[in-house]
């Protein structure tokens, strides 16, 4: 990897009182990576996510994306930026339509590029909406009342929001949790493919084993807040150390 | 495609020209009491419209008679103090003044959200209220007069100036109406109603929930401000009642019970409640609020589900 | 120098009255997460029936000593009952709805108890300085300055630290204090929640009433003095912090000197001063003093 990674993270630290959340973290993402967080309950994942998209200031530390310092932004700078997210529990306008709901993501995302002017709602647009939609294979859902559909839909409309406009990088908190089993590969292949098909980084928190090795190409295991082992998933599945903290503890999670 | 697609479809100018022939008709056949009152429900639906955008985003405005006022009195000093009677320079500087004290506030109230922002509003307005019954110049609780209006120049003959103002309000609020329609079915609109429903995906897609709400605070300050200035015009005067907090709270009584379906409702249900003001006052004047309370609460109690439901959206992502 | 006396002594009455009739708001916010805008027509009521208690008090040619008895008497029983009838008759049914709709509830409430008062006692002014005028004067400072308006910061202090007991000494008061703190644990843990909130709402109730009743032979009570109440306790309860006791003290004070500076400097600001101070409060903490922030999850 001779390239200049996009979003490099050094040093990152979060402590609440005296409990260290995260410690030491390291990271360094490459455009077009696809990249698996792993790790048990408390290990870190979602503290780093939250460093990385604004939620939460870091406690010590660095964030750079595209060389810029973007340590302690706000949620809405690192999205103006580039840095989009989806949530465990889907963040979404429950009220509204599916296709408003993307035409929303739309919206913003110009907002975004300072186009205050252009607000109307033109066939344009909403055909861009309705691509958002097909991409993810949401488009039956256009006219549903998003807050009546399944929790597998929700997730993939709330990662189909964070994805619109195409962003940088792209990180997914749990994107099959609350999925049924058997439906978590479909759901990760219909998320995912149209990721990968970008030129974004997209990384995202696992606790399935088996999708991790099937999606991504790249794993980082956390373990008590600090990185245990970061390298391409065969490897770091095989991991000794990984085996015993990491995979033996979700096993049972 | 567009309009199956909207939840609330304001994609309907034929239905906004026909109120407008409706009331320009309506205007040579009513009774001059009933028009008269007509005219001045016209103006306070503005306010009502102003407080129904507000609930879109999730608000609720307890002061909104603040803008009215203003614009009623930017009207009045205008055209009694300073000698200026143009009826459109007059409504201009109403908006105007309504749009910057809207700005003003925005910057302080844009963060607040739920009660904060129900009862800061409401404080606001009852400053200005405390402050206009304080200023003798200006009358005290009574208000002053503001004198007749012109039109570039035209100074309508006594027995056709009331035909001519009436005229004039019917135009502008329904096209008031239709220029909100237009804003609330763009995308300023569908922002709004992302505010009320979930802020913080908002945010995480790099959207300003702050600056949404600014810009709805100064919009509905815009609109009222303008009916505060066609109240002025239309009764020739106004007083400190106008941003008094039974007024503000008529103004939330009546967009929650208009819906959202339309923009025309909140005038229409003004007027109504107008009309049934007209003759409480009549039979028991003492039991007028009374009477507006106890509707309110049955209102609460017995439609739960219903009309709160409408701006109740928050937190249930 | 007389100024100065005179500010720091009015400072301190109007913190006094400020801390009686916003400390019922903030603590039935508190306890129950509702902004009450009533609050404003307890006061107004308060202040009626101790005029019309007085009236027939000195009508009656009883000892006037005594009138503070009878004061604090019809303000205890009528904060209980207005307060009660109130909880009970209407609020209960709404236990757990949106706050913003418990402040449209209270609004009807307050334009419905508002023409009551109108219907019971008239548009007209009553009078009742009796009281007021029954203490005298005292010189302090070489200000002659009414007695009466000191006590009233007496009451203050001592209404205040027997509100403070309850809720940090008594059984009762410390499980109101649970409930606060976390109403769904309270609940679990057995406390009865409903009994706590009729308490509290009787209890925030007869602070308002006490208010009016102590200000009634002071001003000409009218139609419409509970408007001012409410926007002023607001402000206090919003400096402090809503819900927050010591916020409401501490608001009281801030607002309370606010008042008479703005009295004896520039009376015509006199609603805005109080408004200033919290616009500026509310800028470097946007919810107050003592406000407990909770954070968003996500």
């Amino acid at each position: 990897m001779t390239q200049t990674p996009i979003l490099t993270t050094e040093g990152l630290e979060k402590r609440f009182g005296g409990v260290v959340a995260a410690r030491d973290i390291s990271v360094a993402l490459h455009a077009g990576e696809t990249v698996a967080v792993i790790g048990s309950n408390g290990a870190g994942k979602t503290t780093f996510v939250n460093m990385v998209t604004g939620y939460l200031k870091p406690s010590a530390g660095k964030i750079s994306f595209r060389g810029r310092d973007i340590t302690g932004m706000s949620p809405r700078d690192t999205a103006r930026a580039g840095i989009r997210r989806s949530f465990q529990i889907s963040q979404i306008f429950p009220e509204l339509t599916a296709l408003e709901n993307a035409m929303i993501a739309e919206i913003a995302a110009l907002e975004t590029k300072g186009s205050l002017s252009s607000h109307a709602i033109t066939d344009a647009r909403m055909h861009a909406a309705r691509g958002v939609l097909a991409r993810f294979g949401l488009e039956k859902f256009a006219d549903t009342r998003v807050a009546t559909l399944p929790q597998g839909v929700k997730k993939q409309l709330d990662i189909a929001m964070a994805a619109v406009d195409d962003p940088a990088v792209i990180l997914l908190d749990e994107p099959t949790s609350g999925v049924s089993v058997d439906e978590k590969i479909s759901m990760m292949e219909s998320v995912i493919t149209p990721l990968m098909n970008g030129e974004g980084t997209v990384l995202f928190i696992e606790h399935d084993m088996d999708i991790v090795s099937r999606f991504a190409s790249r794993t980082i295991a956390f373990y008590e807040g600090t990185i245990l082992a970061d390298g391409p998933t065969e490897e770091v599945l095989r991991n000794d150390e990984v085996r015993k903290y990491v995979i033996g503890g979700t096993a049972h999670a | 495609m567009t309009q199956t697609m909207m939840k609330t479809d304001f994609r309907r100018e034929p239905v906004y020209i026909a109120v407008l022939a409706l009331l320009l008709i309506a205007g040579f056949f009513l009774p001059s009491w009933l028009r008269f009152l007509l005219q001045t429900a016209l103006a306070g639906g503005l306010v009502a419209l102003g407080v129904a955008i507000q609930m879109r985003a999730g608000l609720v405005n307890f002061g909104q008679g603040l803008y009215y006022c203003l614009g009623g009195y930017a009207v009045g000093l205008l055209s009694a103090k300073l000698g200026i009677t143009d009826v459109f320079v007059l409504l201009a500087s109403a908006v105007v003044v309504a749009l910057l004290a809207g700005a003003l506030l925005g910057l302080l109230l844009a963060r607040y959200r739920e009660i904060f922002y129900a009862m800061l509003s409401l404080a606001v307005s009852m400053i200005l209220y405390g402050v206009l019954v304080k200023a003798a110049a200006l009358g005290s609780t009574d208000g002053f007069n503001v004198p007749p209006v012109t039109y570039l120049g035209w100074l309508p003959e006594r027995e056709i100036r009331a035909d001519v103002v009436y005229t004039l309000a019917a135009v502008l609020v329904v096209v008031s109406c239709l220029v909100v329609a237009r804003y609330l079915r763009s995308g300023a609109g569908m922002l709004c109603e992302a505010v009320a429903e979930n802020e913080i995906r908002l945010e995480y897609l790099g959207a300003s929930p702050k600056r949404i709400v600014f810009f709805v605070i100064v919009t509905a300050a815009g609109i009222s401000g303008l009916g505060g200035g066609l109240l002025a015009i239309s009764t020739g005067h106004v007083d400190p009642l106008m941003t008094n907090w039974t007024t503000s709270g008529g103004f939330v009584f009546v967009a929650l019970l208009a819906g959202r379906g339309s923009t025309i409702a909140p005038v229409i249900g003004f007027f109504l409640l107008e009309l049934v003001q007209t003759y409480a006052l009549d039979i028991a004047p003492n039991a007028w609020q009374m009477i507006l309370g106890a509707v309110m609460l049955a209102a609460i109690l017995l439609l739960p589900g219903g009309l709160w439901s409408l701006i109740d959206r928050r937190g249930k992502a | 120098m007389l100024k100065f006396t005179a500010i720091m002594l009015d400072g301190l009455n109007y913190s006094a009255w400020l801390f009686l009739v916003a400390v019922g708001l903030t603590l039935i916010y508190g306890v129950m997460r509702i902004l009450n805008i009533a609050h404003g027509a307890f006061y107004a009521i308060g202040a009626y029936v101790c005029a019309s208690t007085l009236g027939l008090y000195y009508g009656a040619g009883l000892p006037e000593a005594l009138a503070f008895l009878a004061m604090g008497l019809v303000a205890l029983i009528a904060g209980v009952v207005l307060g009660l009838a109130v909880e009970r008759g209407v609020l209960r049914f709404l236990y757990g709805k949106d706050e913003v709709l418990m402040v449209l509830v209270t609004y009807a409430l307050f334009l419905i108890l508002g023409d009551a008062v109108k219907l019971i006692w008239g548009v007209e002014s009553y009078f009742v300085y009796q009281p007021y005028a029954y203490f005298g004067f005292v010189e302090i400072g070489g200000l002659p300055y009414q007695v009466y308006d000191l006590l009233m910061v007496v009451l203050a202090v001592v209404l205040g630290v027997a509100l403070w007991f309850w809720l940090e000494r008594s059984r009762m008061g410390r499980m109101t204090t649970a409930v606060v703190a976390d109403r769904e644990i309270s609940a679990a843990m057995g406390i009865n929640v409903k009994r706590i909130f009729a308490t509290t709402f009787a209890i925030g109730t007869f602070f308002a009433v006490v208010g009016g009743a102590v200000t009634a032979p002071k001003i000409a009570v009218t139609p419409g003095i509970g408007v001012e109440v409410i926007i002023l306790a607001f402000a206090v309860v919003v400096i402090g912090g809503l819900g927050s006791i010591p916020g409401a003290a501490i608001g009281a004070v801030f607002a309370g000197y606010a008042r008479a500076l703005s009295v004896h400097l520039a009376p015509e600001f006199e609603l805005f001063a109080i408004y200033a101070v919290m616009a500026a409060v509310l800028a470097v903490r946007p919810h107050g003093l003592f406000a407990k922030v909770s954070g968003r999850k996500i």
